[in-house]
């Protein structure tokens, strides 16, 4: 309910009209914020996700584990050398997800692969030792990777993720 | 709805939606076109704070509901798990807990108002009726929820609450165990309480829906009680109606963040921070302030059955105020004798409400039954006999001469409010007084804490050197349950690195497995793992410890209070006194004297002078030179017992420093807004007509 004067230049109680709404627009996006906050992971979340040790001496040549991390299975491959001169040699190029196998395995221990056992197609658990590639083979809709973890035919789009991780000594690594 | 429809949306997308679902001519006709009186004071704003409230406490509800877990063995953790891992749950547990309180001072005020002037009276009869329904809702709708955390109240409440449907006759019982799922309180309890308690609010929800409705169709009640005759008697509800609500909405959140951010456990039960335990009764089993009227009537009644009929009664007569009153005079501000008896009534329920917190003994039981007569009187005597003899002075001829008349009708009001207060506080005061006199002998003396006020912080080096005699002293016995390691190297914490609490982590065995072979196995404790236990269950803690338990840690600092008595009690809310907890543990552990010469004290237990009864199992944990402080700290036992408070005020409360932080920010913000809001609505109202 403005008068006809303020149409000229803005008055007094046009400003605090203005202060007024943008403080309590303010007031609501900042009051929204913990409402949406809450939904983020909380600190026990959080703290159970925290790294975890992982001891390679049992699993013998040839032999894979699958541990959990953050609710999600890891595949732990001690590849065979025939394994890794297959994932070696093939030609980076015509990989539907081209990376070379240097990349997704650590410098010096790559009789190791260590990927999450996660289809990147529609998110089934492929099974170890499977397929035509010496590799995985994910039994939902025929995705079939090779003994490097990278998709080779199939629906699925992408190489199985290597998730973060690292060797604490020649038998031990820390995923996370 | 009454009111112009003159709605004719600009925009053709509004126009297109109109003429399919004409939702947007509703909302102008009912929220913005609608004639309002004008001459509405502030006690009208508090329908719309309650749909505020009602708003608030449905969506924390539902947030905190993501969280919690209604199963008896994990409910109570789950809410501590909201509370201390959750981001911003401490926020959103004392925004519901506090919001159920707020939602009951704002319902008492909006009937008083009611009460006050006549708006139960022909056509509103059904709107107060509907009202009723929304009040018996809303106290179905909080008892259930303050089950929830599975505390000792929680559990005793729900006990005595569901066993008064046991006084009616013959099926007395069978409905009681059905109400219960089982033989007593139980899992079966609460689940069922958790899904009516979040199916309630959406009840109560769509009841409004009909009180708005109901009330549309008479149009609002207003201080004169002079229906609207002509325009100039009203305005348009957007924007006047609007704003001044708008800022009435703003006082109100300022007075509900008081208690949110710096006193949230003021009108809480010390006892629901206790796990529920279905083997012992709390000393004093009390109900949230809002029912302590109801609570004094129910146990007024030497009968059983009849304390039932007369608690429900004192609600349900509400419903047939309009038939009781019969009076022509709609305000009570015309009614001089009826304004009276209003303050005397208002005076019985604040009475009512003080002695259901009191134990049933003595000339409280007398009290109650002479104030629970009043009550009842008021509706059943008084109102119906002033209808008859009542002389009202004359009525304003409309809402504008009301508005402009400067009578000064105003002054007389104040002064038989002000009397009736007055007597209401004399006789609080005076037997307060008295009865108080012997049970504060024992309150534990107040000490200076780090932590106290609206800028208190924990003394890091306190927290460090307590968590240093928890563990070298009070870990031997005493569980530490709620707490992980990790929470050491929290912010507002005793400030321990993450390595720092790494390496005490490391320096605990934890149980874990099954391994390959089936076998549980011990290793190094991680961050994320919870202190450990002394003792495997509680059977061999009580064995270790000559039959007695001794209790978890976590929360004992929130877990032991002391009533301070009038007047201190209202002082305390103003200077944020929570700290009785860590005066009590300071007392406590100072507490080991010689008994008095007359005092039998059983074997195996030692006196001391601030523990309940005074016998205690615990013997002297603490003496000089017990604990070695790196920090060139006094070796003594006042620092040792200063110390380990500070550290169990931090575990029972790890988010305190945030709370007073966000509390600062808010109050400014919100003291700043609602001051805007106030020149605002000036401005706003300045136009009108």
């Amino acid at each position: 309910m403005t008068t006809a004067s303020s149409a000229d230049h803005p008055t007094r109680r046009d400003f605090l009209f203005v202060a007024t709404g943008a403080a309590a627009a303010v007031g609501g996006a900042l009051s929204l914020w913990p409402l949406i906050a809450q939904m983020n992971p909380d600190a026990s979340t959080v703290a159970a996700g925290a790294p975890i040790e992982v001891d390679l001496t049992p699993i013998a040549e040839g032999q894979d584990i699958k541990v959990f991390w953050r609710g999600r299975p890891i595949y732990i491959s001690h590849r065979t050398k025939k394994q890794i001169e297959e994932a070696q040699n093939v030609n980076v190029a015509s990989l539907p997800d081209p990376q070379p196998d240097s990349a997704r395995v650590k410098e010096g221990h790559d009789q190791w692969l260590v990927v999450v056992g996660i289809c990147t197609h529609l998110g089934c658990i492929p099974i170890a030792h499977e397929g035509n590639y010496d590799g995985f083979f994910c039994p939902c809709h025929g995705s079939q990777y090779d003994s490097s973890g990278r998709i080779r035919q199939g629906p699925a789009p992408a190489n199985l993720t290597v998730p973060p991780y690292a060797f604490l000594s020649d038998t031990k690594i820390k995923i996370g | 709805m009454s009111g112009p429809s003159t709605y004719q949306p600009q925009n053709s997308v509004i126009a297109w939606i109109e003429r399919r679902l004409p939702i947007f001519g509703l909302i102008h006709s009912s929220f913005v076109a609608y004639p309002t009186p004008r001459n509405l004071n502030y006690w009208w704003t508090f329908g719309g704070i309650l749909s505020f409230m009602l708003a608030v406490q449905i969506v924390t509800g539902v947030i905190l509901a993501m969280h919690y877990t209604p199963e008896a063995t994990m409910a109570f953790n789950s809410v501590e798990g909201i509370v201390r891992d959750v981001n911003y749950g401490w926020l959103l547990r004392n925004l519901h807990a506090s919001g159920a309180s707020m939602f009951f001072i704002a319902v008492y005020i909006h009937m008083f108002r009611g009460l006050y002037y006549g708006s139960y009276k022909e056509p509103r009869e059904i709107l107060w009726i509907l009202g009723v329904i929304i009040y018996l809702l809303m106290m179905a709708t909080g008892f259930m929820g303050y089950v929830l955390p599975w505390g000792q109240m929680s559990f005793w409440g729900a006990t005595v609450i569901t066993n008064l449907f046991s006084a009616i006759p013959y099926f007395g019982e069978s409905i009681v165990t059905l109400l219960w799922g089982g033989f007593s309180v139980g899992n079966p309890t609460l689940n069922r309480f958790f899904s009516l308690h979040y199916l309630l609010p959406f009840v109560i929800a769509g009841v409004v829906v009909l009180h708005v409705w109901a009330l549309h169709v008479a149009g609002q009640n207003n201080p004169a009680g002079v229906e609207p005759k002509t325009e100039k008697d009203t305005v348009p509800f957007t924007p006047y109606a609007t704003i001044k609500d708008a800022f009435g909405m703003s006082c109100f959140i300022i007075f509900y963040a008081w208690f949110v951010f710096y006193m949230p456990n003021y009108l809480g039960d010390a006892d629901n921070y206790i796990p529920a335990n279905p083997g012992v009764t709390p000393a004093h089993i009390v109900p949230e302030w809002y029912y302590l009227p109801f609570y004094a009537m129910l146990r007024s009644i030497p009968n059983k059955l009849g304390g039932v009929v007369v608690m429900f009664g004192a609600i349900i007569i509400l419903a047939f105020l309009p038939w009781l009153d019969s009076a022509r005079t709609r305000s009570s501000k015309y009614r001089p004798l009826a304004k009276q008896f209003f303050w005397i009534f208002v005076a019985v329920c604040i009475l009512l409400g003080w002695l259901g917190g009191k134990p049933p003994e003595g000339i409280y039981v007398i009290a109650g039954r002479i104030l629970t007569f009043c009550y009842f009187a008021y509706f059943i005597i008084v109102l119906p006999l002033l209808s008859r003899i009542e002389k009202p002075r004359p009525v304003p001829n409309s809402i504008a001469d009301d508005v402009l008349a400067k009578t000064g009708s105003s002054k007389t009001p104040m002064v038989s409010t002000v009397i009736m207060l007055a007597v209401a506080g004399a006789l609080f005061a005076g037997s307060a007084g008295n009865a108080r006199a012997e049970e504060h002998q024992d309150n534990p003396p107040s000490q200076k804490w780090s932590f106290a006020g609206p800028f208190g912080k924990y003394d890091r080096g306190a927290l460090q050197r307590g968590y240093k005699v928890y563990r070298e002293v009070c870990s031997t016995c005493h569980s530490m349950n709620l707490m992980s390691f990790r929470n050491l190297a929290d912010p507002g914490g005793p400030g321990f690195s993450a390595a720092q609490a790494s390496a005490v982590a490391s320096e605990y065995k934890v149980k874990d497995g099954p391994n390959d072979a089936g076998d549980m196995f011990d290793r190094p404790g991680r961050l994320a793992d919870r202190f450990p236990a002394p003792f495997a269950n509680e059977q061999a803690a009580r064995a270790a410890n000559g039959g007695a338990l001794p209790p978890d840690l976590s929360l004992i600092a929130k877990a032991r209070s002391y009533e301070r008595g009038f007047p201190k009690f209202i002082f305390d809310f103003f200077t944020q006194f929570q700290e009785q907890g860590p005066n009590y543990i300071y007392a406590l552990l100072h507490g080991y004297v010689d008994p008095p010469k007359d005092f039998k004290l059983p074997e195996g237990s030692y006196y001391n002078a601030f523990f309940p009864g005074h016998a205690i199992k615990m013997p002297k944990p603490l003496s000089d030179d017990q604990v070695t402080y790196d920090d060139g700290s006094p070796q003594k036992l006042d620092q040792y017992a200063k110390d380990v408070a500070t550290f169990l005020m931090w575990t029972a409360e790890p988010h305190m420093e945030d709370r007073k932080r966000l509390g600062f920010q808010v109050m400014i913000f919100m003291i700043i807004f609602a001051g805007l809001m106030y020149f605002a609505k000036k401005k706003v109202w300045a136009d009108a007509h």
